[in-house]
C-alpha cells in the first residue's frame, strides 16, 4: 500500500476519483452556466456550456428585486454573529482554560452540552421567548440565536487551543503591570490566530447558508436573508430557469469564494469537532 | 490570568447569558409544552397527556406520525448507506500515495460548503422530467424507458433526496476517514506486507478494523442531522411531503403543524410540541451512544 511502484490498478483508481469529481462538480457547474443562458436557449442546449452568455439575469435580480437589500441584510446577519459569537466565546474560552476550579469544570460541561443538539428542536419556546423580546421580524433575532447555538463549538475549539499556551508567557506580562484584558489582547489572541480563523470560516458559511430560521421569523420582504429571499423566489418564479439560476449561483457565490481561500481552515474545523470532540 | 472573582464572572457572563437563555431553556422548556395546547402567540392551557393520546388514537395524526419516522428512518438508512461506502472507497483511494490527494480532497467537499436549499433547488431541476438533465441523459443512451418523474413517483422520491442529501455530505467521510488512515502506523502495513499480505486484503485486515469507530461518527452525525432535516424535503418536494407524503419525515410533519397550516385552520402548537419532543429524544440517544463510542475511542489503540 505503501510503495511507489506504478501499478496498473492506478488507472482503475484514477478513473474512479476523476468520474466522481465530475459527479461533484457537474451540478454546480450546471447551475452557473444556466445562469449565463437565455431562457431560449435553456431548452435547446440544456446541459453544455452556452453559446450566448447573457447576464440579464443577475441585472434583473438587482435592478428588480432588491438583492442589494437581500445581500446587504446576509451580511449585515452573518458578521454581526460572527463576530459578537467571537468575542463572548474568547473571553468565556479564556477563562475556562485559566481557571481550574470544580465551578470552572463544571461550566465547560455546561457549554459543551449543546454541541450536538440542534436548536431547532426548541423552536416552539424560542419563538415565544422573541415574541416577548419583540425581535419577531427582526434581523436582531436570528442574530442572536445563531450566536447562541454556535458558543459550544466555538468555545470548545478556542478551549483547547488557548490550553495548550503556557502559563509563564502570561505571567511574564503580568509582571510587566499589564492587566487581563491587555494580556488577553497582546498575548493569546496572536497566538490562537489559526484557531481563530478556523472558527471565523467554520461559523460563516452555515449561518450564511441558514434558512430555517429566516423562514420561520422573518416576516417582512425587505428583512429577507439572501437565502430566504433565494427560497422564496424559486416557488414563485420557478418557471424563469434564466432567474432562478441566477439567484442560486448569487447565492452561493460568498461561501464559495471563503471556501477558496479557508478550506484548510474548514477542515481543520471539522477534524476538530468531530474526531477528537 | 489574575486569579480573581469578578474577573472570571465578567469573562463567562456574556457567554452564559445568551447561551442559558437562547438555546438550552429553549431545548429543555419545549419538551415541557407538550403538556399544554395553544394556537399560537395566547394563553397556554394545561391539558396533561392530552396531546400525546390524541397523536396516538387519532388516525390523522397517527398515520402521519408513522408515516413520518418510517421515512425519517428510510431516509437516515440511504443517506448513510451512500455515504459510508462511496466515502469510504474515495477515501482508500485518495490514501494510495496518488498525485493530486489534497485536489480530489478539496473538490469532494465543496458541496457540503453550499446551503442545504440550493442543493436541494438544484438536484430538483437534474431530476425535472422533462429537460433535467438525468433524463436528457437516459435518452441520450437510449434509455428511455427508464427517464421517469423521479420526485413525482413514490417509489423514488424518497430515494433521489437522499442521493441529492448524500451528494451533499460525501465530503465528510471522506475526510474523517482520511484523517482516521493518516492515523494508521506505517510499522502495521509493513509487517502485514513480511507476512505477505497486500492491496486489497490489507485493508480489510488493518485499515478497515481501525477506522471503524469513525463509521460511528459519521453514523451519528448524519443521524443527528437526518432526524432533524426540513430544508432538503421543503426545497425538493415542498412540506407536505410529495407524493402523497413518501418524502414525509418528522422535520417536515413539525413544521406544517405549527407554522404551515393552510388557512383558516388554526394551529396546533401543543401537537407540534410533541413532535419536537419526539425528535429531541430521538437525537439525544444518537448523541448518547456517539459520546459513548468516543469514550472507548479514547482508551482505544
Amino acid at each position: 500500500m505503501r510503495t511507489k511502484r506504478f501499478k496498473p490498478q492506478y488507472i482503475i483508481i484514477y478513473f474512479v476519483l476523476i468520474l466522481y469529481t465530475f459527479y461533484t462538480i457537474y451540478p454546480i457547474f450546471l447551475m452557473v452556466v444556466t445562469s449565463l443562458k437565455s431562457n431560449k436557449e435553456i431548452f435547446s442546449n440544456p446541459s453544455g456550456f452556452p453559446i450566448d452568455v447573457t447576464f440579464s439575469g443577475f441585472e434583473t435580480l438587482f435592478r428588480k428585486e432588491n438583492y442589494t437589500i437581500y445581500f446587504a441584510n446576509s451580511f449585515y446577519v452573518t458578521i454581526m454573529s460572527s463576530v459578537i459569537l467571537l468575542g463572548v466565546s474568547l473571553l468565556l474560552a479564556y477563562a475556562l482554560s485559566r481557571y481550574t476550579d470544580k465551578l470552572s469544570k463544571f461550566l465547560y460541561f455546561y457549554f459543551l452540552a449543546g454541541m450536538m443538539i440542534p436548536l431547532r428542536l426548541g423552536l416552539l419556546t424560542l419563538n415565544d421567548l422573541l415574541y416577548n423580546l419583540k425581535l419577531i421580524d427582526r434581523l436582531w433575532g436570528i442574530i442572536i440565536i445563531y450566536i447562541a447555538m454556535n458558543i459550544p463549538f466555538t468555545m470548545f475549539i478556542l478551549t483547547g487551543f488557548i490550553k495548550m499556551i503556557p502559563n509563564t508567557l502570561e505571567e511574564s506580562a503580568f509582571i510587566d503591570g499589564a492587566n487581563t484584558w491587555k494580556v488577553l489582547r497582546k498575548v493569546i489572541i496572536p497566538l490562537i490566530k489559526p484557531a481563530i480563523a478556523t472558527v471565523i470560516v467554520y461559523n460563516f458559511i452555515p449561518i450564511w447558508n441558514d434558512v430555517y430560521f429566516p423562514l420561520i421569523f422573518i416576516k417582512t420582504k425587505e428583512k429577507r436573508t439572501l437565502m430566504l429571499a433565494v427560497t422564496m423566489f424559486f416557488g414563485q418564479f420557478s418557471t424563469n430557469w434564466n432567474l432562478v439560476f441566477s439567484a442560486l449561483t448569487l447565492a452561493c457565490v460568498p461561501v464559495l469564494i471563503i471556501y477558496l481561500f479557508g478550506s484548510k481552515y474548514l477542515i481543520k474545523g471539522l477534524l476538530a469537532g468531530a474526531v477528537k470532540g | 490570568m489574575k486569579r480573581s472573582k469578578s474577573i472570571f464572572a465578567i469573562f463567562v457572563l456574556p457567554a452564559f447569558i445568551l447561551y442559558t437563555l437562547f438555546m438550552l431553556y429553549p431545548l429543555i422548556s419545549s419538551l415541557g409544552l407538550s403538556f399544554f395546547s395553544w394556537t399560537g402567540y395566547g394563553a397556554k392551557t394545561y391539558v396533561g397527556l392530552n396531546n400525546f393520546i390524541k397523536l396516538f388514537t387519532r388516525p390523522e395524526h397517527f398515520v402521519r406520525f408513522i408515516g413520518a419516522i418510517k421515512n425519517n428512518v428510510l431516509f437516515f438508512i440511504y443517506t448513510i448507506l451512500f455515504q459510508n461506502i462511496v466515502g469510504l472507497i474515495l477515501a482508500a483511494f485518495i490514501n494510495l500515495n496518488i498525485k493530486g490527494a489534497k485536489f480530489f480532497r478539496s473538490v469532494y467537499f465543496i458541496p457540503t460548503t453550499l446551503s442545504i436549499v440550493v442543493v436541494g433547488f438544484l438536484w430538483k431541476l437534474i431530476y425535472n422530467p422533462i429537460w433535467g438533465p438525468l433524463n436528457v441523459g437516459l435518452r441520450a443512451i437510449g434509455l428511455d424507458s427508464m427517464a421517469m418523474a423521479w420526485l413525482g413517483n413514490e417509489s423514488t422520491a424518497l430515494i433521489c433526496i437522499s442521493i441529492a442529501n448524500a451528494w451533499q455530505y460525501v465530503g465528510i467521510p471522506v475526510i474523517l476517514f482520511l484523517a482516521g488512515m493518516q492515523g494508521i502506523p506505517d510499522e502495521l502495513y509493513e509487517s502485514s506486507e513480511l507476512d505477505g499480505a497486500t492491496g486489497i486484503k490489507q485493508f480489510w485486515k488493518i485499515t478497515f478494523p481501525l477506522i471503524a469507530p469513525v463509521i460511528f461518527i459519521i453514523t451519528t452525525i448524519v443521524f443527528v442531522s437526518n432526524f432533524s432535516a426540513f430544508e432538503i424535503i421543503y426545497a425538493m418536494t415542498g412540506t407536505l411531503g410529495a407524493p402523497n407524503y413518501s418524502t414525509d419525515i418528522l422535520g417536515t410533519l413539525f413544521y406544517r403543524i405549527c407554522f404551515g397550516q393552510r388557512l383558516g385552520t388554526p394551529p396546533d402548537m401543543g401537537m407540534g410540541a410533541v413532535i419536537a419532543s419526539c425528535m429531541f429524544i430521538i437525537i439525544v440517544v444518537g448523541v448518547l451512544i456517539w459520546f459513548k463510542i468516543y469514550g472507548e475511542r479514547e482508551t482505544g489503540y
